[in-house]
């Protein structure tokens, strides 16, 4: 263990120590260590190959210049240049969420490199394992205010997971080989590598780390075996319990061992927002996703239960809604890998901190242990109580009164037509809520979305991001017009590169969850909310004519009858891109809903209607 | 709310002080006072920051504190079991008049005049910050013109030494 990477003693490549430890392996045999003399430029790119890299996202500009020289004779990194370093940014997010790989962006200083902050603090807040890769100014000129210079380490700080600024050549092989292990090892996360352009130039030494070595980062994966059974104990004798999945599961890879958690448990499963898709939506324990939009009966199955087991998830508010109300009668199992997520928000009764995968594979023979000696538990008053609730607020929608499309027909409509192999990006919004509520996700790293951060744009680049990853792939972006006017410029990146995503614009004209706030809570005020994209208005821009201007198929659709077809349209065209502009009705809301900053107890199923709870209890 | 003083060992490396405050900053928590200064290795650095927080904030920021890749480790030092300590320099109004008035508080205090001019002296104390307000509120009435002071420090009592565990994983990296 002593060997460190810098400076690397002459050693054959030996089995790594752990798994923790170690670097991803390059694809190449190699006896030992590389030893090469190039330019800082061509150690970067070497260093990327070496970590794996086969796709890069970005764009060039004058401080990344000289790396981006090497990496146009690169045989092993693709890289694709994006219109927009946001798109950049979330199209690497996308290729992380849907491949589970690490994903790449790259920009020039100052205003490249800001224009990277939003698709990090999102990466950021949904623990997605990327690394973004910045020019700086010259070291000489660093602290001159010099053309395009940013102080984007101090900008970042707040927002990644680790950040690194190299001025000294012989760093970068070092300093790259710990950026991915840390993106991707523990709670997964964004790091940005700030590189001085004088750093670039330089000839330096490539010479690849055998091991990563750092003194303050040992991310606890395996959880405590006194902690697992006393869950296990928890989980045999409840009453009451409900298993609460979090997007960690998904990140962990853990979608199989919790289906056999699930099936052994025999217990209830939410999904929230992050974790769609990590158990089939069509499994019969799964009440669907919690919070400010889910169904009822994940909401009250929450709330009334008496044990809540906590996988990969974080209490956030949107899930718990007014905090000191929820679930109140609950006994909590807390399980991350981030210890300072667990007692967080809500009080822990047993915190189990690990990776999912050891953590769920400890939890599974410790209950049959436990369900041999006591039997298995009774859930049956439970099941029917849920089912209950389930029978009773399915989820649903009405036709809109104006006549127009409902925006819900259309999204399930696609979902069902195109099925659970596909991939599913969707923006922020209405159209996020509905399609997390309306497609059936069947399997992990099948739905994208911005959860934590809530970016606008997401779509379009995650979409790309995610088809370039997962090239056979039907991939859908489900937009709204207001997110898609935030990023579309990449659909001529998707064009140019033959990356043929699907773009349904769930158009009502206006930036729809904020009017739908606005019809509830602001006396239908419409401030600030109208986009006159759609049926009845100037058409600007007009969607379907944007589209072709980008190379890209466009088609509208403005008729319940017309749905099916256009969907079966726009899949069956596989060379380009296809964008279609759905014209929805604007009055569609998003139910059920717990408003913000509410009691969950006092979700309402439609507008005005709760269930009274009373009758239950 | 209730004080806190904590030790947090970190990497030597550009940067680390600013990632610590900012994420105490962050997290909305208060900073009391913040002292940092090399150890005994010059691979570690030592931040006594001394904190203003109840007992659950406290865990949360000492765990988000750990999250941080350059941090090797926290121990928060309890009153009882540690020495803590703050540097003072003080200015202070000392004429002829005065003079032998002033050098009275300062022997009292056990406190050294570090600077000598006609109409003022500057007094270095160090000791616990109650020793030090109580030296100022002695010197108040001379009349006091300019005051520095450090963040605490603090070390264990006993022969058990901090960095030990925290050296041999810098050791086993280097």
């Amino acid at each position: 263990m002593a060997q460190g990477p810098h400076p690397a003693p002459p050693r054959p490549s030996a089995p790594p120590a752990t798994p923790a430890s170690v670097v991803p392996p390059r694809p190449a045999a190699s006896a030992g260590p590389v030893v090469e003399q190039v330019t800082g430029a061509q150690s970067i790119v070497r260093s990327l190959e070496e970590v794996g890299v086969d796709v890069v996202f970005g764009i060039p500009g004058g401080a990344i210049l000289p790396t981006y020289d090497p990496l146009m004779d690169s045989q092993r990194v693709r890289h694709i240049l994006v219109r927009h370093e946001q798109g950049g940014g979330h199209a690497a997010a996308g290729y992380a969420a849907a491949t589970g790989r690490v994903g790449v962006c790259m920009a020039t200083s100052g205003p490249g490199a800001t224009n990277l902050v939003t698709p990090i603090a999102d990466a950021h807040m949904d623990s997605v394992p990327m690394v973004a890769i910045t020019g700086q100014v010259g070291a000489s000129l660093i602290g001159t205010d010099a053309f395009q210079e940013a102080d984007i380490v101090g900008i970042t700080l707040p927002v990644t997971k680790h950040n690194y600024l190299v001025t000294d050549p012989d760093d970068i092989p070092r300093v790259i080989a710990e950026a991915f292990h840390v993106a991707s090892s523990g709670r997964p996360g964004p790091v940005l590598v700030d590189i001085a352009k004088s750093a670039m130039q330089a000839q330096t030494t490539f010479r690849w780390p055998q091991e990563v070595a750092l003194p303050g980062y040992h991310p606890v994966t395996k959880p405590h075996a006194k902690q697992i059974r006393e869950a296990a104990r928890l989980l045999a004798t409840a009453r009451r319990p409900v298993l609460y999945v979090g997007g960690g599961t998904i990140r962990a890879g853990a979608g199989d061992l919790l289906r056999r958690l699930v099936d052994l448990s025999g217990a209830p499963v939410v999904t929230t927002l992050m974790a769609r898709g990590a158990l089939p939506d069509t499994h019969p324990q799964h009440l669907g996703m919690p919070g400010m939009h889910g169904t009822v009966a994940a909401v009250a199955g929450l709330q009334k239960a008496d044990l809540i087991v906590a996988l990969g998830a974080r209490f956030d508010d949107r899930v718990t809604g007014l905090l000191s109300s929820f679930a109140p009668n609950a006994t909590v199992v807390h399980a991350d890998i981030d210890p300072a997520e667990i007692g967080k928000n809500k009080a822990v009764d047993v915190p189990i901190v690990g990776d999912l995968r050891e953590v769920i594979g400890d939890l599974l023979p410790e209950l049959e242990r436990e369900h041999g000696q006591h039997g298995k538990p009774d859930l049956e008053g439970w099941w029917r109580q849920l089912d209950a609730w389930r029978e009773t607020f399915p989820l649903g929608y009405e036709e809109p009164s104006d006549g127009h499309l409902a925006p819900q027909h259309v999204i399930q409509r696609i979902g069902e037509l195109t099925g659970p192999e596909a991939i599913y990006a969707a923006g922020v919004g209405q159209h996020q809520m509905w399609a997390a509520q309306f497609i059936k996700y069947e399997r992990p790293n099948s739905w994208l979305n911005s959860g934590g951060l809530g970016t606008m744009g997401y779509a379009v680049p995650a979409a790309m991001g995610a088809k370039v990853g997962e090239p056979d792939r039907t991939v859908w972006a489900i937009d709204g017009d207001g997110c898609f006017q935030m990023t579309n410029q990449e659909l001529a990146t998707c064009t140019i590169n033959d990356i043929p995503i699907k773009v349904a614009i769930v158009n009502n004209s206006s930036l729809g969850m904020v009017r739908q706030w606005q019809t509830l809570f602001y006396e239908s005020r419409y401030s600030n909310t109208d986009l006159h994209t759609g049926h009845g208005t100037v058409h600007v821009p007009d969607f379907v004519k944007l589209a072709d201007a980008y190379g890209c198929v466009g088609l509208r659709c403005e008729t319940k009858a017309d749905v099916d077809a256009t969907i079966k349209r726009a899949l069956e065209i596989d060379d380009r891109p296809v964008v279609v502009d759905f014209t929805v009705s604007r009055d569609a809301m998003v139910w059920p809903m717990v408003a913000a900053g509410v009691s969950n107890d006092d979700i309402q199923y439609a507008r005005g209607i709760s269930p009274a709870w009373d009758r239950e209890d | 709310m209730s004080r806190h003083t904590l030790s947090v060992l970190v990497e030597n490396k550009p940067g680390v002080l600013t990632r610590v405050a900012g994420l105490f900053a962050r997290r909305a928590f208060n900073i009391h006072s913040l002292a940092v200064g090399p150890t005994e290795h010059p691979e570690i650095s030592r931040i006594t920051v001394v904190v203003d927080v109840e007992e659950l904030p406290l865990e949360q920021v000492t765990k988000q504190l750990n999250k941080l890749i350059n941090v090797i480790k926290i121990v928060e030092l309890e009153d009882a079991a540690s020495v803590q300590r703050e540097l003072l320099l003080v200015k202070v109004r000392a004429d002829a008049a005065s003079r032998t008035s002033v050098l009275e508080v300062v022997q009292l205090f056990r406190a050294h005049v570090v600077d000598v001019v006609p109409d003022t002296v500057v007094v270095e104390a160090t000791g616990s910050p109650g020793k030090l307000d109580a030296l100022l509120a002695a010197l108040e009435p001379f009349g006091i013109r300019e005051i520095v002071q450090s963040g605490t420090v603090a070390i264990g009592r006993g022969s058990r030494s901090i960095t030990d565990r925290a050296l041999e994983r810098v050791i086993r990296s280097a």
